[in-house]
């Protein structure tokens, strides 16, 4: 990325060739309608470890996907080459999938009234004019900070600085293209503390599309320390069942897996455990669950879905009710519904949040489980069935204990959505998902 | 020279219009300042996926990838870049991005020379030309049939068939030339049943190294169809897992995801040499009971976590991880090896071009002791016996490792009797496995599912064990 002219807004027009090849080739092979994504992304990242520099790594990352339809029969083929000649040969390659692939009737681009013919600049583009060897002097200062912050730290993972930049343009057979830059920067820093057989690690990070709102490397290697020391001679827990609080880090992974279950393709495959939701309570009647997929600046931020499909802020949970699935044209279609926009994701969730600081939260519980870190998959997202290895801290008359390890936490999703008590206003990380630490009534503990 | 150094030259170096003598001013330029290690990873991969769902062929997707990756180390420093253009000009500036890592100054000229052929493991086929088209559908086909005719409580049935070609040629600043053509074919069946209003999954497949016929061979696909459906059901009748400490007994196969976690990554070589891990430094040190042999073995003839040569042209090996109970030795990359002064094992993997290589597992396994399993499961008065499992994670630092049962049933007193709900497991490596305390006869190897995940890089793996019991391990079920 020294290279400081190769901005990334430069590669638009060149990619918007791309998909104008690439949709005009697709005709000509004979589709009846075709949609082609390409991005362009180049980047650095430099770790330093213990003082020195590790690796310095510069990425260069090309894609371009395209699905050609025949009716109702599609085929898509994706290569990382961008030349005539790989255009040629993946529309060929998609052409000659969708020979062999069936008749489906609710195959097909999303709604043309849908597409975002016009959309705003979310503003989501911030290159950071850095080399290695000034990237490596942040990370530097990071880790310094971690490992002079306690003397029980006693080794390091590193820190790493990232700078990615790309762009991305994607088109359509309706006739629309559209494409935006982005960029993504960050500083992440993981160390140890004890040694032999009580030896603990954590790390914290930053992310963000402005290099400037980055918090400062030395915050983030000090809370990285901080994180890890109080993790230092962790007890077991016996089983029992208890109130959990999931912290603002975690609590995002409860909302993922709600996301996962009211996703259409989900739902219209009956595998998920809230079918016929919508309009149900699935939360106590003070719960907000709202997407905002053009809030300017979001590290999540689209001004249209993977489909051309305009994106628009809407509520998913209201008072406490599932407002609506979440949407493709597919599964759309499959339903009898309208798309949502929602082809690649759900971006930028916001959860409303009590007046609650995580202290008040503790207060709250009394006496329960603070879960701060969770391991394994462990989420059946068919039954709801919920079971996940955990850490954190032992809570009594509202204040921390001590450190908790090698114990479980389970339950069933529904369960713990209708019995959430409240949600914290210690909001921590501006990232794809903003919400404070979660207090769920009771869970499951399983340990000695 | 083999077949697939042949194929790998003619892909990678032909192909592009690449000579001999442009890949030594390659290399030179990455050892025009002063490296220790350096090499260039040429990787051209075609990959093609099919997807039966709701009854029809829903989606086929073709992807062809191309590069180069280009790396640089000075003692402990790595530079690294890729170019996904096999031009000589792009592979240039690569190789001056990489090399910046270490001082200027010469490391000395090499010309690159082909290296002798180790044993082929597998065949340098192109396995998406292994069935046409029409087959591919019509096993798709026959797998929904075969899983929808098996229960009228089957409602839902995703059928997937993965082939990957994989042509790799390394040149690294020993002057070696090393080639490898790798065939991966991998198929799942994936059923939901409901009854009396209650749902379930399962998921059944396998895969290898070589054709897709493996998938026909006495209708081993058929098969996974078959056996999704048995444990979707078995898991329609299931009560809430018990939560607490207790005896667990694992069945043979894939239930060996327990060494992957709780041993494999804590002996891979980076994580050792930086010691990071829990049992750093613990060589001629006992970490498990004497009853666990444990290798890992990238000599497998056929199986997915299998190469010929590993990401750096290291020939793979069986290494023995523990012997009776005591660590012999950690998984080494090159790089890994040479900072610590020991050989490297062929460990030294990298899901791509535009990915560095580090120690990875390759299959990894637990060798057989003397135990009826039938005898195991007797010794256990109240416990669990888990058979099936879907992923697991590791702290490779504090040792605690995960694994969910996908597929597991009480024992009381010394008896099978009802199935339970999936649950996590939660352990310590090191002391989990002190608790091991008997081993079967009956080892199997997984059938060819596995996909490890390390720093954000996948790669193939297998894993194995015989049935073997753990005195106490956590179990996180809701049954308080």
């Amino acid at each position: 990325m020294t290279d400081t002219t190769a901005q990334p807004r430069n590669e638009l027009t060149h990619l918007e060739s791309v998909v104008a090849d690439l949709l005009a080739e697709a005709r000509r092979q004979g589709a009846s309608s075709a949609e082609a994504g390409v991005s362009a992304d180049r980047g650095l990242d430099v770790t330093v470890r213990l003082g020195e520099v590790e690796t310095v790594e510069h990425t260069n990352d090309h894609s371009l996907g395209v699905t050609v339809y025949f009716g109702q029969r599609k085929g898509s083929a994706s290569t990382s080459d961008l030349s005539p000649a790989a255009v040629k040969e993946t529309v060929a390659a998609a052409c000659r999938i969708a020979k062999y692939t069936s008749e489906d009737p609710y195959a097909g681009l999303a709604d043309a009234a849908r597409m975002a013919y016009d959309y705003p600049d979310l503003d989501l583009c911030h290159p950071w004019d850095i080399d290695a060897l000034a990237a490596a002097e942040i990370a530097r200062a990071c880790e310094t900070a971690a490992r002079e912050a306690d003397s029980r730290i006693s080794n390091s993972e590193g820190a790493t600085v990232s700078s990615q930049q790309g762009a991305f343009v994607y088109g359509n057979s309706h006739g629309f293209v559209g494409g935006y830059p982005s960029t993504r920067h960050s500083i992440s820093c993981s160390v140890l503390a004890g040694t032999g057989d009580a030896m603990q690690r954590d790390y914290w990070y930053t992310s963000h599309r402005l290099p400037d709102a980055l918090e400062a490397p030395e915050a983030v290697g000090k809370r990285a320390a901080e994180r890890t020391i109080a993790r230092l001679n962790g007890r077991r827990l016996s089983t029992r069942k208890a109130p959990v609080i999931f912290s603002a880090e975690l609590a995002p992974s409860l909302i993922r897996s709600l996301l996962g279950a009211i996703r259409g393709h989900a739902i219209y495959r009956k595998a998920s455990f809230l079918l016929d939701a919508v309009g149900q309570p699935l939360f106590p009647d003070w719960m907000q669950i709202h997407e905002d997929p053009r809030k300017i600046r979001g590290i999540a931020s689209a001004p249209f879905d993977n489909e051309g499909v305009a994106t628009a802020p809407r509520e998913l949970i209201k008072d406490g009710v599932l407002q609506g699935y979440v949407l493709d044209s597919y599964a759309a279609r499959k339903l009898g519904l309208e798309t949502t926009g929602n082809a690649g994701g759900v971006r930028n969730v916001t959860v409303s949040q009590s007046n609650l600081d995580l202290a008040a939260l503790l207060r709250q519980m009394d006496t329960g489980l603070l879960v701060t870190e969770m391991m394994g998959q462990g989420v059946n997202t068919v039954t709801g069935d919920y079971s996940r290895g955990a850490a954190g801290f032992w809570v009594e008359g509202g204040v921390i204990q001590y450190p908790v390890e090698e114990i479980t936490v389970a339950g069933n999703l529904k369960d713990v959505f209708k019995n959430l008590v409240a949600v914290g206003c210690d909001n921590r990380i501006p990232g794809s998902m903003d919400t404070g630490s979660w207090l769920v009534e009771q869970m499951t503990i399983a340990g000695e | 020279m083999s077949q697939a150094l042949d194929i790998a030259r003619h892909t990678l170096l032909d192909a592009p219009g690449l000579t001999e003598s442009h890949l030594d001013q390659v290399m030179n330029r990455l050892l025009s300042h002063q490296v220790d290690q350096a090499d260039i990873y040429f990787q051209s991969s075609r990959l093609e996926s099919w997807v039966l769902d709701d009854g029809i062929v829903k989606e086929g997707n073709h992807s062809i990838e191309q590069g180069a990756g280009l790396r640089a180390i000075s003692g402990d420093k790595t530079g690294f870049a890729f170019t996904d253009d096999l031009r000589l000009d792009d592979l240039l500036s690569a190789a001056g991005n990489a090399r910046a890592i270490a001082r200027a100054g010469q490391s000395g000229q090499i010309a690159v020379q082909a290296d002798k052929a180790p044993r082929a493991l597998y065949p340098a086929i192109n396995p998406l030309d292994t069935l046409t088209e029409q087959d591919k559908i019509d096993l798709l086909r026959k797998l929904d049939a075969e899983a929808r005719a098996a229960d009228p409580r089957v409602k839902q049935v995703i059928v997937s068939l993965v082939a990957a070609h994989d042509v790799i040629l390394v040149a690294n600043s020993e002057g070696a030339l090393h080639g490898d053509v790798r065939p991966l074919v991998r198929c799942n069946v994936n059923v939901i049943v409901e009854h009396d209003g209650r749902r379930e999954q399962a998921s059944s497949g396998g895969g290898a190294s070589g054709a897709l016929d493996f998938l026909l061979h006495q209708d081993r696909a058929l098969g996974y169809a078959r056996e999704a459906v048995r444990q979707a059901l078995v898991n329609l009748e299931a009560i809430d897992a018990p939560a607490g400490t207790m005896p667990v007994v694992l069945g043979p196969g894939w239930p060996g995801v327990l060494l992957h976690e709780a041993v494999g990554h804590g002996l891979e070589g980076d994580f050792n040499r930086k010691g990071t891990s829990a049992f750093s430094g613990r060589v001629g040190e006992q970490v498990t009971s004497s009853l666990c042999t444990i290798v890992d073995d990238g000599t497998l003839e056929g199986r997915r976590g299998s190469l010929s040569v590993d990401d750096e042209g290291t020939r793979t090996q069986q290494t023995v991880l523990v012997e009776n109970g005591i660590l012999k030795g950690y998984m080494q990359d090159k790089m890994n090896a040479r900072l610590m002064g020991v050989a490297a094992t062929g460990n030294g993997r990298r899901e791509s071009y535009a990915h560095l290589p580090m120690p990875r597992m390759t299959n990894t396994y637990m060798l057989p002791v003397e135990s009826d399993p039938a005898e195991i499961i007797a010794s256990v008065e109240k416990g669990l016996y888990a058979v099936n499992f879907g992923g697991g994670q590791v702290d490779i630092t504090s040792g605690k490792f995960v694994f969910s049962a996908s597929e597991a049933y009480l024992i009381e007193n010394g008896r099978i009797t009802a199935p339970v709900k999936g649950a996590t497991l939660i352990g310590n490596g090191p002391e989990a496995m002190t608790q091991v305390s008997m081993v079967g006869n009956d080892l199997e190897l997984d059938s060819g599912v596995g996909t490890c995940g390390k720093e954000g890089q996948s790669v193939p793996v297998g894993v194995g064990q015989p049935t073997l019991k753990i005195d106490q391990i956590t179990v996180g079920g809701t049954a308080a």
